[in-house]
């Protein structure tokens, strides 16, 4: 909720930020229900490949399970979702490739607490992707490194600190060589200087043109990295924009009042 | 900050004390005694006349134990030797234990074929090691371990080696059947087919592919009947046999209970319920006489294996009810974990979430085997010679008719050893499964 985090950290170039014209998801009139209650309505939505969207709104207006929805951790009721070219149904074949090629954080890291981190992030290459062993060891190693935590491999989760437990959900996400990349509120449940690593993390990772959607309340992040901002009420999507619009002119009364409350100003 | 707030601070420490030892009365034995035994008045009493209980009951029972009367033949044989060396108040006859100790451990199995129990239970060791001790054996052994069930039938049974041969070929065809129709059909449906193909082979085939071997090679060696086995041998026989396939069929019921087929679930959820409303006693009483009612005459359906297969599904059904606390106890997050990933459904239970929800449930995992090994004793009811079963026999022989303690003290201990060595096991592997707090 706060800009602080950011004050350090250099920006970043948007010109170095290139969109191309492939379409990486591509969201059609999807419609989603939890028994009667319509979470998800008329959700349309195009990302190019190499976009960094933030998603804000306020708690329970859907944000988590829109993204959810994208490698089917929650299945939508009407509607298209294309991914990298694949629609998801309820083939199994389609769900579990399209969720190699997309990587997720969660608020909670969900490491898998009986693996160490290196085991972590060698699991997925090995048994989904059959890559060998070795292989898989070296890039883990290197994905680690990458998020500064090379040190920690042989160690269990449960000796990290939350900063590091989500840099190692990164990392893990990574070793998958997604193509596109889910955040789901992955600073929230963070002290502020560990919610400073992660960004920092996320930031180089979108400085290598990665596709991401990211739900999260850190508008600093938003402003210096977002190509897009969204803005989610009660299920649909209110408003769309470019950072700076967003931000210093927004049109709907709803996201100026979610501002002037999220800023506190 | 010293000379600005010079005025408000009313303390400042200006030497730091050193570290020093804590009194003597706090540590050591002494420190111990004080603060478990003897801290206040009323624990000092309660601790005094516990001790001199426990000593009382020492001086009591203490002479019984050892009285030497390892020699005795018989019960009379035991007071005249008691009589003879002064011993009024009565002594332990342990003669009995020393003279019955075959029957004891093997029941009526032919003596001169001790060596193949023996061998067996040495051979379970083996085949043990690399699955309690993972992280110490190589995995090369887990081969042998695949092999022992079929090996150990062999050896405690005998008979023709095809036959051993011809039910592990059982699961050779459903490993056939199922990889050819898994290349058409999902994996559930080609499991089923796998399962139903395995078992036609066991049921008919098998038979006719055992006579026609034995004709052309007919290795063998003596076969010993069913009715033979007893004692620990056959409590050791269907405890093991209970135990270790009570746990994989537990795991699949729990998984089954948990799904999202309407039909899987409901036939999971019949089973453990049906099983669990039944009391033991009528699934053997059913597995002794009721069996052979229902089957086709002349089918000779083994009792031992009746009982096992009894037994085995007793103890499935309080497992996968075990093993469904330990996978309640797992977090949405860790399936979102593995399902992000893009592990399929097995993938994500054989890495990530049976290794937890087992580690979670393994005091009760243990618990249930332990009472499943103990439950082997309810088999003298319907007449089988388990070491209860035989003790009462010994009871009736002629020269041991009164004799009571000894024989069940000595059950009892055996089943002790067996029973607190499992619990031991279980508290060693959940401190070195322990990973840091999640
Ligand atoms: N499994 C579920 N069953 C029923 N309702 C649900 C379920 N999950 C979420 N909801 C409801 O759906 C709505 C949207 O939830 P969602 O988690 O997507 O909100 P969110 O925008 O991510 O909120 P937050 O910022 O608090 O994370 C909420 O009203 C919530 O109560
Ligand atoms: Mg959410």
């Amino acid at each position: 909720m706060t800009d602080t985090a950011f004050d350090t950290t250099p920006a970043i170039d948007p010109a170095a930020l290139k969109v191309s014209d492939e379409v990486a998801i591509e969201i059609s009139n999807m419609n989603k229900w939890y028994g009667s209650f319509h979470v998800l309505r008329d959700i349309d939505l195009t990302v190019h490949r190499g976009e960094r969207i933030v998603i804000a709104g306020p708690s329970g207006s859907g944000k988590s399970t829109m993204i959810r929805c994208i490698n089917r951790l929650e299945e939508h009721q009407s509607g298209k979702i294309i991914v990298d070219g694949t629609e998801l149904t309820s083939d199994l074949k389609n769900i579990d490739k399209i969720r190699s090629e997309v990587g997720m954080c969660f608020q909670h890291f969900n490491l898998f607490p009986h693996l160490t981190i290196l085991e972590n992030c060698t699991l997925a290459p090995i048994w989904v992707r059959k890559t060998p062993k070795k292989e898989a060891v070296e890039t883990a190693m290197h994905f680690l490194e990458k998020v500064k935590i090379p040190d920690q491999a042989n160690k269990y989760p449960g000796q990290l600190s939350g900063g590091q437990q989500q840099r190692v959900a990164i990392a893990r996400s990574l070793c998958m060589k997604p193509r596109i990349m889910l955040f789901d509120e992955p600073t929230s449940a963070l002290d502020p200087e560990m919610i400073k690593e992660v960004l920092d993390t996320m930031i180089e990772l979108a400085q290598e043109g990665m596709t991401m959607i990211c739900v999260t309340h850190e508008m600093g992040f938003a402003r210096q990295v977002a190509n897009r901002v969204i803005f989610m009420d009660q299920g649909q999507i209110v408003e769309q924009n470019e950072p700076e619009e967003f931000f210093n002119n927004p049109r709907s009364e709803r996201t100026k009042l979610f501002l002037s409350q999220i800023l506190g100003h | 900050m010293a000379d600005t707030h010079a005025e408000t601070v009313l303390f400042v420490r200006d030497t730091m004390l050193p570290q020093q030892e804590p009194p003597l009365s706090t540590v050591g034995p002494v420190g111990w005694a004080r603060t478990n035994l003897f801290s206040g008045w009323l624990n000092t009493i309660i601790t005094i006349v516990a001790l001199l209980f426990v000593i009382n009951l020492i001086a009591h029972l203490l002479p019984w134990f050892i009285s030497g009367t390892w020699n005795a033949t018989s019960l009379n044989d035991c007071r005249e030797m008691m009589a003879a060396v002064g011993n009024e108040q009565g002594g332990a006859c342990w003669g009995v234990i020393r003279e019955r100790w075959p029957q004891l451990m093997f029941g009526f199995y032919p003596a001169e074929l001790y060596w193949r129990p023996v061998l067996v239970l040495v051979l379970l060791f083996v085949a043990l090691a690399p699955i309690l001790f993972a992280d110490r054996t190589p995995t090369r052994m887990l081969g042998f371990t695949a092999v022992f069930p079929f090996l150990g039938a062999w050896l405690l049974w005998g008979g023709t080696i095809w036959n051993p041969i011809t039910a592990l070929l059982g699961f050779v065809v459903g490993y056939v059947v199922f990889s050819l129709v898994s290349k058409v059909v999902n994996a559930g449906v080609s499991l089923f087919v796998a399962v139903v193909a395995s078992v036609i082979w066991w049921t008919t085939l098998a038979g006719y592919v055992v006579l026609g071997l034995s004709a052309i090679a007919p290795l063998a060696i003596a076969s010993v009947q069913s009715r033979e086995f007893g004692g620990f041998l056959l409590s050791i026989t269907i405890g093991v046999t209970a135990i270790m396939f009570s746990l994989p069929i537990g795991i699949l019921l729990a998984l089954g209970r948990r799904s999202h087929l309407p039909l899987v679930k409901a036939l999971c959820v019949g089973f453990i319920e049906f099983i669990r409303g039944v009391p033991l006693i009528t699934l053997l009483f059913v597995a002794s006489t009721l069996l052979n009612i229902f089957l086709p005459p002349g089918t000779n359906f083994d009792i031992i294996l009746r009982v096992m297969i009894m037994t085995t599904l007793f103890a499935s059904a309080y497992m996968a009810e075990v093993v469904r606390g330990g996978l309640a106890a797992l977090g949405k997050g860790q399936y979102e974990g593995a399902d992000s990933l893009g592990l399929d459904y097995w993938q994500a239970q054989r890495l990530i979430i049976m290794p937890q929800a087992l580690k979670i449930s393994i005091p009760g995992i243990v618990s249930t085997f332990i009472g499943v090994f103990k439950d082997t004793t309810l088999v003298s009811i319907i007449s089988m010679f388990d070491p209860l079963g035989l003790a009462n026999a010994i009871r009736a022989d002629a020269s041991w008719n009164g004799i009571y303690w000894e024989l069940f003290i000595f059950i009892g201990a055996i089943f002790f050893i067996f029973c607190f060595s499992m619990s031991r096991y279980s508290m060693y592997l959940e401190r070195k499964l322990q990973t840091g707090h999640r």
